[in-house]
């Protein structure tokens, strides 16, 4: 897997918005094949200004506002591709990449299969995701589980702003194409940081345990790292002493971070925003299963958002798991029956 | 390669052409001026129906005083977002007036004001960009589409509503609002071409507002212009000053009277500006500069239909006064009913998913349920 070294610079306090700037200013700084496109990325730097001031530098051929056509966009990216560039290209709200599924779902996952290997895609497609940003309706969907039901593509999340630099870096070096999942409400989270870590630049597939701990292991990732790393602290006070997994990447799901951790501490619980049913989250519980039967104390459970269209914002704080519900899970890992 | 020097190419084969498919439709019926449509300010203006003129500016004087108030709502933090419409009122206004009570209208996330001159509370309008629930009102008994927040997503929608309810005989015109950054949309082509195939009795309004957030027109289409494309699908394209209610409310209801007498589509488009930002989020600064927003205000819907009432007699300081005392009126109504706190009932989240709960989504309930009365307890142990 990709690992990507990069130039030093001095430790100061940034954001996860400003590290996302930086990997596509990086990138494109040293591999002109790199272009950046999509609505209201140019003048505007996108509407969360993960994109600013890349215009400016690198001219609008290299920093494209495109016409409002999402397919356009990620078709026109196919091409692109397929004519050596790299194309990085942003869809607005999760729920605003649906109209370019047919593109996403019948070429850029399947391309490299149709043509033995002959034409790989390396597009990356920023997605910002999730809630707890008062959105209204369509701006706060959990798209994740229809990524990583499509064979083909690379699904991977940042949660920190370290790994949203890196992870970035390794997408856009990637020779495939890779849905980089933005926890849009950790947009603006903080972090001491130093774009000269590479330690911290993961390979993409690599998850890691943010916290150790002995009692039962979170499998989380993106938004829910916070909740569950505020969850484990709070689990403290009941005497559960909980290890935490970042998986970062979802598709390569990395299994054997899990399956150590689990083993070590014989229970588990996977958190996340989207809904259960047939969420990431299912998978993740049948594989740790398979894998750890003979040292679980308990089945796998998992704390989702519920079975529903994303709520309005008055609503949310119902609908996303909380620490408090990661709490009541913990707790019913004491199993008696 | 040119024609001839294809293998078997000859004069003989050039001088008879295949048989074409039909007859093509003389393309120069269904193209639109080359200038916007006016008549505010032209000698069209003579023939004005001085009630109906009443009515419009009364409209746009609550239109105008209605964004304004929702503007205020977003500082105040009462609403999470609002797309204002302030400069495009005279296209939300006419849009709304020409419908019969049967007709539907499908707006898009932006058309609010639409919604509220065709008679939709405004605290019902209101509720998707409060956030207490998506729709705040019953599309059925309005014929108002939910608010499209996805681009032209709704376009589809009106054209297919219009078609069914041709095939089961009712006389119903859907009118269906988008922008021009939607015309790039897929859908829209899509809906444009279903509804000239089928010859269905809708009506497609394109605000050209200038502006899709930030990419201007020019990066949009390269069309010369956007009702040119209603050429393509075998319709009839319309080009018109969105900042004259009468020149709006005129093509607009010439349109609807095609649909209506089973003529088929037509598409508009109302070339306007807008003058506030995209949202409360949007920095407009950005974008466009101050001279253009300028040159627009003095091209402002509401002062050209006063300047031409009044000089016509037609409108009085009386008359100006009681259409403010109306609109103060219904800001008011607004105000109360969005200070008022929503009542919100976190168990709706799982009423409305399936017509028939499903087993899962009830024990999800019980999960949320025990929660609520959790924190009520703790709520009462505290007090
Ligand atoms: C399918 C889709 N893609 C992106 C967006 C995000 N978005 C919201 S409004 C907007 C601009 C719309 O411009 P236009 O169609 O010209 O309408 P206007 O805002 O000018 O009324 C964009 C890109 C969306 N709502 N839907």
């Amino acid at each position: 897997m990709t690992t990507v070294a990069v130039k030093p610079s001095a430790t100061k306090p940034a954001t996860m918005a400003q590290a996302l700037n930086r990997a596509m200013r990086d990138a494109m700084a040293e591999d002109p094949t790199v272009h950046v496109m999509g609505e209201d990325v140019g003048a505007l730097g996108g509407v969360f200004r993960i994109t600013d001031g890349l215009a400016k530098e690198f001219g609008e051929d290299r920093c494209t506002d495109t016409p409002l056509a999402e397919a356009g966009i990620l078709g026109a990216a196919v091409g692109m591709a397929m004519y050596g560039l790299r194309p990085v290209v942003e869809m607005q709200f999760d729920a605003f990449a649906y109209p370019a599924f047919e593109q996403l779902i019948s070429h850029v996952a399947k391309m490299r299969n149709r043509t033995r290997g002959a034409m790989p895609l390396p597009i990356t497609i920023r997605v910002p995701y999730g809630g707890g940003i008062g959105g209204v309706e369509h701006h706060c969907d959990s798209s994740e589980a229809y990524y990583v039901a499509t064979p083909g593509l690379t699904v991977v999340t940042p949660a920190t702003v370290e790994d949203a630099y890196g992870l970035l870096r390794a997408s856009i070096a990637s020779d495939d194409p890779v849905i980089f999942l933005e926890p849009k409400r950790l947009y603006w989270s903080k972090a001491d940081w130093s774009p000269e870590t590479p330690a911290a630049v993961p390979g993409i597939g690599e998850a890691l345990v943010r916290r150790t701990g002995t009692s039962a292991t979170l499998i989380t990732y993106g938004p829910s790292l916070p909740v569950c790393l505020e969850a484990a602290e709070a689990a403290r006070e009941e005497g559960w002493d909980l290890e935490v997994v970042d998986l970062r990447s979802l598709v390569p799901f990395d299994e054997e971070t899990v399956v150590a951790s689990v083993r070590r501490t014989g229970r588990a619980v996977v958190v996340h925003e989207s809904g259960g049913f047939g969420g990431p989250g299912a998978e993740i519980a049948a594989r740790v299963t398979e894998r750890c039967f003979h040292h679980l104390e308990a089945p796998v459970l998992r704390v989702a958002g519920f079975d529903i269209p994303y709520p309005p914002p008055m609503l949310e704080k119902y609908h996303l798991p909380g620490v408090d519900r990661i709490l009541d899970t913990v707790a019913r890992l004491q199993w008696e029956n | 390669m040119t024609v001839q020097e294809l293998p078997g190419a000859g004069a003989s084969h050039r001088s008879t052409p295949p048989p074409a498919w039909r007859p093509r439709t003389d393309a120069a019926p269904l193209l639109p001026d080359p200038e916007p449509y006016r008549v505010l300010g032209t000698p069209a203006a003579d023939r004005l129906d001085p009630e109906l003129m009443r009515r419009c500016y009364a409209e746009l004087v609550r239109g105008r005083r209605y964004n304004a108030q929702a503007t205020a709502l977003t500082r105040q933090g009462r609403l999470a977002v609002y797309p204002s419409t302030v400069g495009q009122e005279a296209c939300e206004i006419a849009a709304a007036m020409v419908l019969e009570e049967q007709d539907w209208l499908f707006p898009s996330y932006r058309d609010t004001l639409a919604a509220v001159a065709r008679g939709l509370d405004p605290v019902q309008a209101l509720t998707l960009l409060r956030g207490d629930w998506h729709t705040g009102y019953d599309p059925r008994e309005h014929r108002i589409a939910p608010l499209s927040t996805p681009l032209a997503t709704q376009l589809p929608h009106a054209v297919g509503l219009a078609h069914a309810a041709r095939l089961r005989g009712d006389d119903v015109v859907a009118l269906a609002m988008v922008g021009d950054g939607g015309t790039s949309e897929g859908d829209f082509h899509e809906a444009m071409n279903f509804a000239a195939v089928w010859q269905a009795p809708v009506v497609f309004l394109v605000q050209n507002n200038g502006f899709a957030i930030s990419v201007p027109l020019a990066k949009q289409t390269a069309a010369p212009t956007l009702a040119h494309k209603a050429v393509g699908y075998g319709m009839p394209g319309r080009l018109v000053d969105g900042n004259d209610v009468a020149a709006m409310h005129e093509v607009l209801s010439e349109a609807v009277r095609r649909a209506r007498s089973g003529g088929g589509p037509t598409m508009i488009e109302a070339v306007t500006y807008r003058i506030e930002a995209h949202t409360n989020a949007d920095d407009a600064t950005r974008y466009r500069g101050d001279a253009e927003v300028e040159a627009w205000k003095a091209h402002d819907p509401v002062e050209l239909l006063e300047r031409e009432l009044t000089a016509r007699g037609l409108l009085d300081e009386a008359g100006i006064q009681a259409a403010k005392d109306a609109a103060e009126a219904m800001a008011a109504a607004l105000r109360d009913g969005m200070n008022a706190e929503p009542v919100l009932d976190p168990m709706d989240l799982f009423g409305h998913v399936y017509a028939q709960q499903t087993g899962q989504l009830r024990e999800q309930a019980a999960i949320l349920r025990a929660e609520l009365e959790a924190a009520d307890q703790e709520e009462g142990d505290g007090s």
